[in-house]
């Protein structure tokens, strides 16, 4: 790698339109190594569609996406260094399968290639990390939400993630379980970058060291310091902390 | 009574009930985990179109059946992925479009269709040898790449998303698994018959769901359960004199129910 190394995400001019309805519009932005982009906006805004074209998922119908120098799209090699936590579980919860093989198929490595000694190893030490390793043998739709999330969040973790993209993690968490999440993310920063997508701007005051407002269009704000005015000065507009309405209020002023 | 097991029909009966057993156990477990009995359905019924055909050409109806069903099988996928048609519209419409080419077909063909019958409802005593070399061909390849493809099936039967983000072609498997329904579909069709044959991909997993959480050994047992009920099912049908095939699913039923219930007596 060159002196681009440290961009693992970029996204040149990006616009995504569905049935002439347009989702994304001109999006710009960089992602760098150990960055912590936290992506705030209303429901239907675009976030999780941006994480969706980090992940190949979705193509976009304009502009250059680059995720670890690949097009994800085109290279199904770019998710090898991406761990998602996907904001809703689609998977059937009676499908007869436990934690630990849930977790396992993180691992995956190619077609012919079985799960080595090593892999359930990783499997194990993920599941220590998010807490989980003691209901390893538990049929996944046994747990609660919350244990599910930490089920999910280790078959990211399992992957040795260089990203870790987050969509709504603490949706349905109460106050308590959101801040043992924050602070597990927080460590885990130490060693990957991470995205989280949510409307709850309390999370972005305490933890998040960039944001980025998402409603159509794309508006980067850098790494903030912490603080609540810089905060309010990145806006243009006071900002109630703990309050899930503020982003649509926030938005509006961006387009003046 | 042990004496009926001396015929040659028996044992062919035997050996084909063992032999859809093993399918309908292996396709039927990830029919059921991924929720593709419609399509399985529809699979089955405009198989109806390859017998037709078979009937025409006067070939084995059992082997034309066979790229029929694959065919069938692909449409209705690739309908469903590359199309803005809903799945379940492409299903409706593939059963019937396969089904009316089987009748137009079975009615073009000169003379009476007599044994029509056996392949609508089943005939598992009248299996002859070459039927049976057929499904010992089509059960190989079925266990040989659910067997490969075992960690792949696993993945995306239970998160196809996250199955596409990990680097496993999805589409692809897609498309093969459904090809294995149509094989299963064609191994089950002198079983129990093309009207009948989603019972079959569907009762015994449904009853080895109540014994195990592991994908794999449900499939095992899915296999153990069909195969035993069958042979059950089929003694139960020569004994009072019923058609076999509808005889077996109404012992698979049962059995289902029994086992639901026993199951809900324990847990209380």
């Amino acid at each position: 790698m060159s002196e681009t190394s440290d961009k693992i995400v970029e996204f040149k001019n990006v616009s995504l339109s569905l049935d002439e309805q347009v989702i994304l519009e001109d999006i710009n932005f960089t992602l760098k190594e150990k960055e912590f982009l936290t992506i705030i906006g209303p429901n239907g805004g675009g976030k999780t569609t941006i994480l969706k074209i980090i992940l190949g998922l979705i193509r976009p119908t304009k502009g250059i996406v680059n995720v670890f120098g690949m097009n994800p799209c085109n290279s199904p090699s770019a998710g090898k260094f991406i761990g998602y936590l996907p904001q809703h579980i689609q998977s059937d919860l009676k499908f007869p399968i436990n934690v630990f093989d849930v977790v396992l198929i993180g691992r995956y490595n190619g077609l012919f290639k079985r799960y080595s000694k090593k892999d359930k190893q990783k499997v194990i030490e993920a599941l220590k990390i998010t807490g989980m390793e003691n209901l390893k043998d538990r049929q996944i739709g046994k747990l609660s939400g919350g244990q599910m999330q930490r089920v999910f969040l280790a078959r990211a973790l399992v992957r040795d993630p260089k990203l870790l993209l987050l969509d709504e993690p603490t949706a349905s968490a109460d106050p308590e379980m959101q801040q043992s999440f924050y602070k597990l993310v927080e460590v885990l920063n130490e060693k990957m970058a991470i995205v989280i997508v949510t409307h709850d701007v309390s999370a972005v005051l305490q933890y998040g060291k960039s944001v980025a407002c998402v409603n159509r269009k794309l508006y980067y704000h850098g790494e903030k310091e912490g603080a609540i005015g810089k905060l309010q000065d990145a806006y243009k507009c006071p900002i109630e902390v703990i309050a899930h309405g503020v982003p649509h209020r926030v938005l509006k002023d961006h387009n003046k | 009574m042990f004496e009926i097991f001396q015929y040659e029909f028996m044992r062919n009966a035997i050996i084909a009930i063992i032999l859809a057993g093993i399918a309908c156990g292996i396709v039927g477990t990830y029919v059921v985990a991924r929720k593709l009995v419609f399509i399985s359905e529809g699979i089955s019924h405009a198989a109806f179109g390859g017998i037709g055909i078979g009937y025409f050409l006067k070939i084995n109806p059992v082997i034309a059946a066979i790229p029929f069903a694959i065919l069938a099988a692909l449409a209705i996928g690739i309908i469903t992925k590359k199309t803005n048609v809903n799945e379940d519209t492409a299903i409706g419409m593939t059963l019937a479009f396969g089904m009316a080419i089987g009748i137009i077909f079975i009615y073009i063909t000169p003379g009476y269709a007599a044994d029509l019958f056996t392949y609508l409802f089943g005939s598992v005593i009248t299996v002859s040898m070459s039927d049976i070399i057929i499904m010992v061909i089509l059960d190989a390849i079925i266990i040989s790449i659910f067997f490969i493809f075992r960690r792949e099936i696993l993945a995306i039967s239970f998160d196809e998303e996250f199955s596409k983000i990990a680097g496993i072609p999805t589409k692809f498997l897609y498309l093969l698994t459904l090809c294995l329904i149509a094989l299963s579909v064609v191994v089950l069709i002198r079983v129990v018959g093309i009207i009948l044959i989603i019972a079959l991909l569907t009762i015994p997993p449904a009853i080895a769901k109540n014994f195990t959480e592991n994908f794999y050994k449900m499939s095992a047992l899915s296999v153990i359960t069909g195969i035993v009920i069958s042979i059950f099912g089929l003694l139960v049908a020569i004994i009072y004199n019923l058609p076999p095939g509808a005889t077996i699913i109404v012992v698979l039923g049962a059995t289902f129910i029994l086992f639901g219930f026993t199951n809900k007596i324990i847990k209380n």
